[in-house]
């Protein structure tokens, strides 16, 4: 502080008078957030820990059998307890499908955002208006895009039997392959744009170097770029597997209703299933999931140093 | 030219990136392209026409769909615009106060907890104020998509306010005018295209939401997405390309003017 800064008294009313015109700034968005984002998220932890109404809804009354349902059955003949294998399928559906989305996003993202990077400068930014034209079109568009494409009555196996190489369409959409193959479409822009920030600051003084010292190609990519872009490839694939893990409009347009995740089996019990307390708790347990994984994101960002995120 | 070693070249890579291009606007291609086919095919062509633009225009439900859908958008996208400039006004270009990551996480709420997981959340405290209540208007959707709507808006226009220079406020204020005359006159025109970009943000997550939509929507509130969500499951028809098509159109067109507008020297 030096001598001309007013006295101390003044600055904290100053202060004080700051912090209540910034409290009242954003006590509306605050009590909308409230409202329609946090509190009812509150209420649904609530809803795990009661028991289902037997049309919807629930009775007030505590039980921590839909935490127990989540992951556990009771046989209804002789009571003994084995894991539901019924939900845990689904659950590894789930994570290997959004694992192998992570993976092929990265298999096609990478070497894109490697090739917007070092384009010249004015050419970059209609290159990336290109990704995030996809980026901002209904998600449900372009699923629906996917299918067409797809379907037995879709354009590749329309071309295919016009073709004569197969007599019957091929069943591509309703399986397990289609939703891989519609959550990558749906989810690679998100890889795109974070590892195109990582790479378009990239040194390639430092690559030239790696040359100079007998690098092959492999190497500089494995050795030099690799190490660099981390960060991005990282942030990247939380952008993409957080999402996935979460799908609901791609497995359901893409599984027909015979392949679920998560999101589907979630919606199920609020549907047909009537159990809302079994579907509450199935969303905690999916939001505690992506906690962990954001959580382990912001830690190895931590690490890697600012300038990323 | 010579063939020379191209140090940022890696091999296969040109090749990859490509193949993504096609496969990132071929399906979007061929969907625009089939919702002009005159047959009732959405793979087989058979000639140009305008008949599915027609026959969604004539659709009853679509009308009111698309209606509804940019009824809740516009309010969505205005309310959420006007809360997200009072937040960033207050969250930038300010010392860390009290409560700071508990402000950011809530606004950035949506973007971090699945869709799914609000949508659930949404429909069972809706479902309650809806039997203490009575009331299942539109204002559980409209009020639902603002609170999402709200962090899309707030990121471009904190962007804008954090680029601002504060020499022009600060001159303002020495020259006696009072804080809100400060506002109107110097940094609302100054800010003028982070709030734009932050409107027609919002305005497009609202009007592409499926999710959420779909779990707060009380019988008979379809919107566009929903709409189409429902007639999925039906044999389809171009019908749906055409609708596909108009959104599109309005996406892409925000997207443009968006990326025009961030762009705006400070």
């Amino acid at each position: 502080m030096t001598d001309s800064a007013p006295p101390a008294s003044y600055a904290t009313v100053a202060e004080k008078r700051a912090s209540r015109v910034r409290w009242m700034l954003l006590a509306p968005a605050l009590v909308v957030l409230l409202f329609a984002a946090s509190g009812p998220l509150l209420i649904t932890l609530v809803y795990s820990m009661l028991t289902p109404a037997d049309y919807g809804g629930v009775v007030w009354k505590p039980t921590g059998d839909a935490w127990f349902n989540v992951f556990m059955q009771r046989d209804i003949f002789d009571d003994t307890l084995s894991w539901s294998s019924a939900h845990l399928s689904i659950f590894w559906r789930s994570v290997k499908l959004s694992l192998m989305t992570t993976v092929g996003c990265i298999v096609f993202g990478f070497p894109t955002a490697y090739f917007i990077a070092t384009r010249p400068k004015q050419q970059r930014d209609l290159w990336m208006l290109l990704i995030i034209i996809p980026f901002w079109t209904n998600i449900l568009i372009r699923t629906f895009a996917v299918v067409e494409l797809i379907r037995n009555e879709g354009t590749i196996n329309t071309l295919l039997m016009w073709t004569g190489l197969i007599d019957e369409p091929i069943q591509i959409l309703f399986t397990e392959f289609s939703i891989l193959v519609g959550m990558i479409y749906v989810y690679l822009p998100l890889m795109v744009l974070p590892l195109y920030a990582s790479m378009e600051r990239l040194d390639f003084s430092l690559v030239e170097a790696g040359y100079d010292l007998y690098a092959t190609r492999m190497k500089v990519l494995r050795r030099i770029i690799l190490p660099l872009v981390k960060p991005g490839v990282i942030a990247g694939s939380i952008l993409v597997f957080v999402p996935s893990l979460g799908a609901y409009v791609t497995p359901r347009v893409m599984g027909g209703g015979n392949q679920l995740m998560i999101g589907n089996l979630i919606e199920l019990q609020f549907g047909q299933g009537r159990n809302w307390p079994l579907g509450a708790a199935l969303s905690i347990t999916l939001l505690a999931i992506v906690m962990v994984a954001l959580m382990a994101y912001v830690r190895t960002a931590g690490k890697e140093g600012p300038g990323h995120g | 030219m010579a063939k020379r070693f191209q140090i940022q070249q890696m091999p296969g890579f040109r090749t990859i990136a490509v193949v993504t291009f096609v496969l990132l606007y071929m399906p979007i291609f061929l969907l625009v392209i089939y919702s002009f086919n005159a047959g009732t095919s959405i793979a087989i062509w058979e000639g140009f026409s305008w008949r599915w633009y027609v026959s969604a225009w004539d659709n009853q439900q679509v009308q009111e769909a698309t209606i509804r859908s940019l009824v809740i958008a516009f309010w969505a996208s205005a309310i959420s615009t006007t809360l997200a400039v009072l937040a960033a006004l207050a969250t930038t270009r300010t010392r860390k106060f009290k409560g700071q990551a508990a402000v950011f996480a809530m606004i950035n709420q949506p973007l971090m907890v699945p869709e799914i997981v609000t949508a659930v959340a949404l429909l069972i405290f809706f479902a309650m104020i809806k039997v203490a209540t009575g009331y299942t208007g539109l204002m559980y959707l409209v009020i639902a998509h603002t609170a999402f709507c709200i962090p899309f808006a707030y990121l471009p226009i904190r962007a804008r306010l954090i680029g601002m220079d504060l020499a022009l406020e600060q001159a303002a204020a020495d020259l006696y005018a009072p804080p809100f005359r400060v506002f109107t006159r110097i940094t609302l025109p100054q800010l003028w295209p982070g709030i734009l970009a932050g409107a027609m943000l919002a305005f497009v997550i609202s009007l592409d939401d499926v999710v959420i939509t779909e779990f707060v929507k009380s019988a008979g509130q379809d919107t566009l997405p929903t709409y189409m969500l429902g007639q999925l499951r039906r044999v389809v028809t171009p019908e749906v390309n055409a609708i596909s098509t108009v959104l599109l159109g309005i996406s892409v067109t925000m997207v443009v003017a968006f990326t025009a507008l961030s762009k705006l020297k400070t």
